[in-house]
């Protein structure tokens, strides 16, 4: 397979998850949205990896899943806090620093 | 046969993600993105790169969907995104904003050649990774560490009742 193969397929990933995020009105949707856009730069690192011979993708990948691991943690404690707080998950109503 | 492998995987892989955004429901949204953190461990494995394709499922669909799953329970009970929404008319921009980023992509995509595949493909095998982690990548390796465990602490700190 080409390498533009695998790359359009991250780029459709990547769009239908912008789409979600900027479509979803739960907090946690938003956050779905996000793990689909960041697992399609993944499919990009390693398929340049492959292509040009070089692990240094595989690694990157590697540490984006460590990453994107403790962004989920950080990311649902703080939705959590905020629905302790207001009850709500519904990110159009969280609008305190609204001016 | 790879053509084949390819064509399927990339075809669960955009269904689920259409699943994920098309259905209101949060927790088929999570399931929908199991099933899409699947295939791409499975396109991991075409690739030649074993040992992410483990990595893949271990922490994405195990580690990172349990945590989502239990969110969803906890915070959106039964039925969700009901009644009227108070943005309709800025969520019809998500659809161009989404389109004209894939255009963009894609006319890069096209405009440039790609560079041809070299001879061997890299060996992404436990070995090799595992050698390059603790000599040559060994301060992002120990940086990472420092992160989850600021992580861990920060979100004892923010979950914890105050008293």
């Amino acid at each position: 397979m080409p390498l533009g193969a695998y790359l359009t397929l991250a780029a459709l990933v990547f769009a239908i998850g912008l789409f979600g995020v900027l479509t979803r009105r739960n907090a946690v949707g938003i956050l779905l949205g996000i793990e689909l856009m960041l697992n399609a730069v993944n499919i990009n690192l390693v398929a340049f990896a492959r292509f040009s011979g070089d692990l240094g993708g595989i690694l990157f990948t590697l540490f984006t899943i460590a990453i994107t691991v403790a962004e989920v943690a950080v990311g649902l404690a703080i939705v959590i806090v905020i629905f302790r707080v207001r009850r709500t998950v519904e990110a159009d109503h969280l609008d305190l620093l609204r001016g | 046969m790879e053509l084949a492998a390819f064509t399927l995987i990339a075809l669960i892989a955009l269904g689920s993600a259409l699943g994920l955004i098309l259905k209101r429901n949060a927790i088929h949204g999570a399931l929908f993105l199991v099933v899409n953190l699947g295939s791409v461990a499975a396109l991991y494995l075409t690739l030649g790169a074993e040992f992410l394709a483990a990595a893949q499922v271990i922490v994405y669909a195990g580690a990172i969907m349990v945590l989502f799953v239990f969110a969803i329970m906890v915070l959106i009970p039964g039925k969700e995104e009901t009644g009227p929404d108070p943005r309709r008319p800025l969520r019809w921009v998500a659809l161009p904003a989404g389109a004209l980023l894939l255009a963009q992509v894609l006319v890069i995509l096209v405009g440039t050649r790609g560079p041809t595949p070299v001879g061997s493909p890299a060996p992404g095998g436990v070995e090799a990774i595992g050698r390059l982690l603790f000599t040559d990548y060994l301060f992002p390796f120990e940086l990472t560490s420092v992160l989850l465990l600021a992580a861990m602490v920060g979100v004892l700190l923010l979950a914890r009742r105050r008293t």
